[in-house]
């Protein structure tokens, strides 16, 4: 491996934990769409910051884009407060415009400096290790290394000291006003953190990747826990799983990094989506055969509890004639009293069947 | 004025891309209006995001640059976005928002990469794929707009066959599928026309603004009427305008890119919209409310006199205007209240500072009194 290839690796996997912080807030809140409206808007804070700096790498570029970001929270909330519209159409809305705005100005003014939509949208990380951060005359490394990881730092700083407030904010909105937490100071904030990260990460990987980090690995996240702390620590490092495996597949393929990242995401994603422990489709799947089958002892053993000592007891509970009573096919009875005998909730005896302690426990109880 | 006219008629590339991106708005418009009023604005981001893999699929394994085709595989990773999206948001706990989010930017990224695959392959016809990015209007040929607008005639014929179907589906689901309509069918027909209509727009505008079109005539229309059919036609009308408008004026001017021209010309209508709209608009929302303003200013000094003249034998008695400003918080109205309320015939002026109530007045404000639970 040589230290560009290193560098690369780096720089993803931080841009991933960057993003993966308060993308876990965006799904928890509901708003997730909101990052893909905030790193398509500030195209357009980019291109304003460059005309007013005359510099792509001034440190302005990232505060007035990152100015955009809120611009456009604004105006969503702005628009959705007017009534006429619903919220995801105020989205939908508004970053068009700021956009269209972004690649008139571009096209118009920018023709022949480094600054082109395909690369604000397609980033290419490839040439993040060119762009080199000296002291006096000693290269210290590339200089997007050091962005990405002063936002990732601001990131966690911002997340430890509020993550009570966040935390409240997030699962009981009203609880955390009533208690005076201000909901759009805190909605404020975290929109200027996701504004600031996606301008940060844009510079390297593009905006539709930074909607990726955002986005799929706290799903995946999701999935797999129910609690907030570990949601931040899995989903960082699923971020950091699909990042440097993106990278290996932009290498093997020859294709775009940020893409190749995105689709290690999905990759991730979709197989927890099928084997996540306790929510994935096939432990949902098996949990609803296996309750399928306990619902049905269940029926059979209250059946027998129902008929136990009556005269009609030698029909209804027959193990040749009980399926008829239970409306059952007698394959299917045969293999539950199969199961509830395994289970030792039944036994047999003279072609009856009969309740054993335990299944007559568990009958009353489900009578209750 | 003449030399537009005289240009959309007679210069090819011009009239090509006019009608191109006519027929897109209007078919956008009609789309774009169920699905803004079924809440789904922001599918159509998803969905134009997520044909991207689709259109390199399909070049990938045919080698053909064939609009229909491209546009083929487009509809069919659009649709199995769609298709994705909705099984994500059924089996697990994650909600609408992210699983837009996870299928547009993961769909996006695999594009990109299949893109990128694609140009670095040794076959010199790939090009031009990244046209569908941000749409390259200009690339319109006469007979991709032959396509989009035979397409746009199967999509109208279909929502007006369903058209009652749509309009069900749209505004009462579960009613719908109580009278026996076969509902989850109908609402897979309606997503499949929207991938359709997003699907037509891609090479005039690109994966990334075609969301603007979906949204944005509809909600124009919207602020208009409240009549389905009204709306349709509303916004289709919307969609053209943008559209042909857009391509006029990016014409005219060097180095304006079609695609967010014509955004922008769509979004200025929404803007005039939300303003102007007659009942809903922002304008009709403040004169609405400054009316209200001005018509409790009347009844509270009307009131007021109510109050004084109960405390006073003769109920049609003269009070001074000082003691009634005295009484009312926006004391400079006072007196041009009184004056209205005399050109209503609901007070006279004894002299100059003297006010009574009349007959009509002290009944109004008797009826005014019981209705407010007795102000007074």
């Amino acid at each position: 491996m040589t230290t560009p290839q290193l560098e690369i690796q780096l720089i993803a996997a931080v841009v991933a934990v960057a993003c993966a912080l308060p993308g876990v807030f965006l799904i928890l809140r509901r708003m997730a769409m909101m990052s893909d409206a905030i790193s398509h808007a500030i195209l357009f804070g980019i291109v304003l910051a460059f005309f007013i700096t005359e510099d792509i790498t001034s440190p302005l570029l990232i505060l007035g884009a990152a100015l955009t970001g809120v611009l456009t929270v604004s105006l969503v909330e702005a628009l959705h407060s007017t009534r006429l519209v619903r919220e995801d159409a105020a989205i939908g809305l508004v970053f068009p415009v700021l956009f269209s705005i972004g690649v008139i100005l571009i096209s118009r003014y920018a023709g022949n400096v480094h600054l082109d939509t395909d690369a604000v949208l397609l980033g290419e990380l490839a040439f993040a290790p060119f762009d080199r951060l000296y002291i006096g005359n000693y290269d210290i490394g590339p200089k997007s290394l050091y962005v990405m990881s002063a936002i990732l730092l601001l990131n966690i700083v911002l997340i430890a000291l509020f993550y009570k407030e966040l935390k409240l904010a997030s699962f009981d909105v009203g609880l955390s006003a009533a208690l005076g937490f201000s909901p759009m100071l805190l909605h404020y904030g975290l929109m200027t953190q996701v504004s600031l990260t996606a301008v940060g990460a844009f510079d390297a990987v593009g905006s539709i990747l930074v909607v990726a980090l955002m986005i799929a690995p706290p799903a995946t996240a999701y999935l797999l826990t129910s609690r907030l702390s570990l949601m931040l620590i899995f989903s960082s490092m699923i971020g950091i799983v699909s990042a440097i495996s993106g990278y290996w597949l932009a290498h093997l393929l020859d294709v775009n990094i940020a893409g190749a990242m995105a689709t290690m995401t999905g990759v991730i994603f979709v197989m927890t989506y099928l084997l996540a422990p306790r929510r994935g489709l096939i432990a949902v799947g098996r949990r609803k055969i296996r309750q399928r089958w306990q619902f049905a002892q269940r029926m059979l053993v209250v059946h027998l509890l129902h008929h136990l000592g009556l005269p009609e007891e030698s029909q209804e509970c027959h193990t040749g004639t009980v399926h008829q009573h239970l409306k059952w096919e007698k394959k299917f009875a045969g293999k539950v009293a199969r199961m509830a005998e395994k289970e030792g909730l039944i036994f047999q005896k003279d072609g009856l069947l009969r309740l054993t302690d335990k299944g007559l426990e568990t009958a009353q109880q489900a009578m209750m | 004025m003449i030399e537009i006219l005289y240009n959309i008629l007679f210069d090819y590339t011009l009239r090509t891309v006019a009608l191109g991106a006519g027929v897109l708005g209007i078919v956008s418009g009609i789309l774009g209006s169920y699905a803004v009023l079924r809440k789904q604005s922001l599918l159509g981001d998803t969905i134009s995001h997520a044909a991207l893999p689709g259109i390199a699929l399909a070049f990938l394994f045919t080698g053909s640059k064939s609009v229909l085709l491209i546009l083929t595989g487009a509809a069919l990773a659009g649709w199995v976005a769609t298709l994705l999206m909705i099984s994500i948001i059924r089996t697990t706990r994650i909600k609408e928002d992210s699983a837009l989010g996870l299928v547009l930017s993961v769909f996006f990224g695999f594009g990109l990469v299949l893109l990128t695959y694609i140009q670095k392959l040794p076959n010199a016809t790939q090009a031009g794929l990244e046209k569908f990015l941000f749409g390259q209007a200009a690339t319109l040929l006469a007979e991709d707009v032959l396509v989009m607008a035979i397409l746009s005639l199967v999509i109208l014929a279909l929502v007006l066959l369903f058209w009652k179907e749509f309009k069900l589906l749209s505004f009462d689901e579960d009613f719908g599928a109580t009278v026996g309509f076969p509902m989850r069918s109908i609402d897979i027909l309606l997503t499949s026309l929207l991938v359709v209509a997003i699907v037509i727009g891609l090479q005039t505008v690109g994966v990334v603004l075609m969301s603007a079109m979906i949204v944005a005539p509809a909600a124009a229309a919207r602020q208009w009427t409240n009549r389905l059919g009204i709306m349709i036609a509303l916004s289709a009308l919307f969609g053209a305008i943008a559209g042909i408008g857009g391509a006029i004026i990016s014409s005219l001017t060097s180095k304006l890119p079609t695609g967010p021209t014509i955004v922008l010309c769509i979004s200025a209508i929404v803007l005039l919209s939300l303003f102007l709209a007659p009942a809903r608009g922002l304008v009709w929302q403040w004169i609405q409310q400054s009316r209200n303003r001005h018509n409790f200013h009347l009844d509270a000094v009307l009131l007021d006199l109510y109050a004084l003249a109960q405390q006073h034998r003769d109920r049609l008695h003269g009070h001074h205007a000082a003691v009634l400003k005295t009484m009312n918080l926006k004391q400079s109205a006072v007196n041009r209240c009184l004056r209205e309320l005399k050109t209503q015939g609901l007070v006279r002026q004894i002299s100059r500072d003297l006010w009574g109530l009349t007959e009509a007045g002290l009944q109004q404000a008797e009826s005014l009194a019981n209705t407010q639970g007795g102000a007074a």
